[in-house]
């Protein structure tokens, strides 16, 4: 084998990866990278306007195509930029491998031009990060990256490449495997511990499925279907979890926590036995943590163990993949007497579509003026519930959350961890690069569009055809919503003026619809999906319509707000 | 007050592991009483001993969290095993006239070593568990102390006795 620049060896390890897009940004001591990237046609690199969109798209093509996202910036602020992003996928657990230029080695640490420790920064919010001292590690190092990134809890991992190591020449050996003797992840589930679990579940009167991004990122949405059916189990979930069980299923209870459904957080209140998978107990589910489930022994299933009783005490603790330990539930549930259990289940259930029907989400209609929600509903609607839709967050992220049914696994993409306001845009983005031709829908507030908007000129550029559906209300809506209910009103730096968003999109030379009036909605939404371009769709919406129900902060989750 | 835990790890010998640790217990609010840290017989690892404070979910999720980290091998809470602990102090005292042969004593009784003399003062070598060397430096503090440094907590782990 010839030598080869520490360039070559990057591209021919991202191509081992079959990494076929990367999101960047150019600077100088990652030009060597960007000259090879030339000659490798194979590759797509997507020029972004801002290095935190390169880690948000990074996260959303992840997050839509199941494989590892790649951003690649230069150093000093071309790093510093990312950190939002990367902060953000390591809350979510999303699986990217984010490449940050660096000074030579020689002038580390001598506060060169564009130099920062971007490994020190980014130590406690990457699952792991590296700098490469040497040539001979890189492609080993690269590989374990990756590596590291998809495998066990998924997460971001950042690789420091000084200049020098991308210059230099040598004969690189591209490892067949990774093995690494202290990170050993735990698939398979403790038989003992399932067994257990069954047992528990058997015997509840009323017990619930809690379910969390771990669904989504272990592919296991097919194996809760079964197994909740099969038990007749309800269900409900995280944010993250939203798509990982079918929105129309006779089980389904909606979202719960902070602004889950009526439903949802009864059933967890009154709950016997509450079966965690792949959730998390952040405490924008548990509210107030010592009045959370008061009733029920918890399952807690989850392939990190440092989740499992963090915030909770679990009474069975499952180290393991959902797909694995869900699979393991239901083949031992198969060897078991059978048993009615629907009849078993007859009366919870009642209990359960009781709740449903007594407070539904719902909000009032206007003749009038736009209700946000009312959007939500039509874009479900009109695309038949088959978008991708990535969010901002604030009331946007919450409506999207309650008003699009969604019924696939990897259809939201939302910073949910972190909440990041800027996140929806570049990672709509991120999916219309891995999901080419699909309907994507950004559903965003008038104030988080703003902190990644430069980003029109790259969809317009790469023609994505990127859809933004902005819920504009002249406020921050979310924060305006916690001035009006717990501060008197006192809406204090959160009125705010937007621009022109029609005459924005024509600028950047998208197509801008606007709607005023509720008999527009419909209209703007048609339009916008039969434009084979970027839309900006700007509703003009009630100002003051506070997301329902609410379990305000330190509240036990059975004393939500209604109305 | 909470119960203290001694808690060895294991870590690749690499640039950067002490902060990965360190950073771990600052930005999860965990406490650090004591560190110490060494490459092993085996270069490419180090072992770590941290005393720290907390109740069992507390000291539950400083393993599980120092798991976590790829570059730690293996986590061990000795307190849950029967062990020994040992610090050492090195401590500068005051000792002219009548007073040197008083700290000569104490040094004697408590096994200390004299590794410096100087006409005025003498150093001495402290080992021992962590009360033992409060109560050698509260002795010794009467005769005034000029200097002193202390290690960490050092622990390992008993053999079994049968």
């Amino acid at each position: 084998m010839k030598k080869m620049t520490g360039a070559q060896i990057f591209l021919e390890c991202l191509k081992r990866e079959e990494v076929k897009h990367i999101f960047g940004y150019p600077g100088g001591v990652v030009l060597d990278i960007y000259d090879e990237l030339t000659r490798h046609p194979e590759i797509r690199h997507i020029l972004v306007r801002h290095e935190q969109a390169a880690a948000h798209a990074a996260d959303g093509y992840a997050r839509a195509s199941s494989k590892v996202g790649v951003a690649l910036v230069t150093s000093g602020p071309g790093a510093t930029n990312t950190v939002t992003g990367i902060a953000s996928a390591y809350m979510d657990s999303i699986p990217i491998v984010v490449f940050t230029g660096q000074v030579p080695t020689a002038l580390i640490g001598n506060d060169a031009f564009q130099e920062v420790d971007i490994v020190g920064i980014t130590r406690p919010c990457t699952k792991h990060n590296y700098l490469v001292k040497d040539v001979n590690q890189l492609a080993y190092t690269i590989h374990e990256a990756f590596h590291i990134a998809r495998s066990g809890r998924p997460g971001p991992v950042l690789v420091d490449l000084p200049k020098d190591i991308i210059q230099a020449r040598t004969v690189p050996e591209f490892p067949k495997e990774i093995k690494i003797r202290s990170y050993q992840p735990t698939y398979h589930a403790n038989p003992r511990q399932v067994k257990r679990a069954l047992e528990m579940i058997m015997a509840a009167k009323k017990p619930v499925l809690y379910t969390g991004g771990g669904i989504i990122l272990s592919n296991a949405a097919e194996e809760l279907r079964v197994f909740a059916e099969a038990m007749q189990i309800p269900v409900t979930s995280t944010l993250m979890g939203l798509g990982g069980f079918p929105g129309d299923s006779p089980l389904w209870m909606g979202m719960l926590g902070m602004h889950g459904t009526y439903c949802a957080n009864m059933a967890v209140s009154e709950s016997d036995v509450l079966i965690a998978v792949g959730a998390r107990f952040d405490d924008r589910i548990t509210g107030k943590l010592s009045e959370f489930a008061p009733h029920a022994k918890i399952i807690h299933i989850d392939i990190d163990p440092s989740s499992i009783s963090k915030n909770v005490s679990v009474d069975i603790p499952i180290v393991g993949d959902c797909k694995d330990a869900l699979h393991q539930l239901y083949d031992l549930l198969q060897d078991k007497p059978p048993r009615d259990w629907a009849e078993v289940r007859a009366q919870w259930l009642d209990t359960v579509h009781d709740w449903e029907k007594r407070h539904p989400l719902t909000y009032a209609w206007s003749d009038t003026v736009i209700k946000p929600q009312y959007v939500v509903e039509k874009l479900w609607e009109l695309t038949k519930g088959e978008a991708y839709i990535t969010t901002e967050v604030g009331q946007n992220q919450m409506w999207a959350a309650q008003f699009y049914k969604f019924k696939r696994p990897r259809q939201l993409m939302t910073s949910g961890g972190l909440g990041v306001m800027g996140y929806g845009f570049p990672a709509a983005m991120g999916v219309q690069m891995a999901k080419p031709g699909a309907t994507v829908i950004d559903i965003a507030g008038d104030g988080s569009i703003q902190m990644n908007i430069q980003e029109l000129i790259t969809v317009v550029e790469n023609e994505l055809p990127v859809k933004i559906a902005i819920l504009n209300n002249s406020y921050l809506g979310m924060v305006r919503q916690w001035q009006q209910l717990f501060y008197e009103k006192r809406y204090s730096s959160t009125p705010m003026r937007a621009p022109d968003f029609v005459k924005l999109a024509d600028a950047y030379g998208a197509v801008g619809l606007r709607a005023t009036k509720p008999e527009e909605v419909v209209p703007v939404i048609q339009k916008a999906l039969e434009t084979p371009k970027p839309v900006i769709m700007d509703f003009r919406v009630e100002p003051e319509e506070c997301v329902m129900p609410m379990v305000p902060a330190g509240k036990a989750m059975h004393e939500m707000l209604l109305a | 007050m909470e119960p203290r835990h001694t808690i060895s790890v294991w870590v690749d010998n690499t640039p950067g592991v002490l902060s990965r640790v360190t950073g771990l217990f600052s930005g999860r609010g965990f406490n650090i009483e004591s560190l110490c840290v060494a490459e092993t017989m085996d270069p490419a690892v180090s072992r770590i001993t941290i005393l720290s404070t907390g109740d069992e979910q507390i000291i539950e999720q400083i393993i599980k969290q120092l798991h976590k980290l790829i570059n730690v091998i293996k986590v061990v809470d000795l307190s849950e095993l029967d062990h020994v602990e040992r610090e050492m102090a090195l401590v500068t005292v005051k000792a002219e006239d009548k007073s040197r042969a008083e700290v000569l004593r104490i040094a004697d009784i408590f096994r200390c070593r004299v590794v410096d003399v100087s006409p005025h003062t003498y150093t001495l070598e402290i080992t021992g568990n962590h009360e033992k060397i409060g109560a050698v430096l509260s002795l010794l503090k009467n005769h005034g102390i000029l200097d002193e440094v202390r290690t960490g907590t050092l622990a390992i782990q008993r053999s079994k006795k049968d």
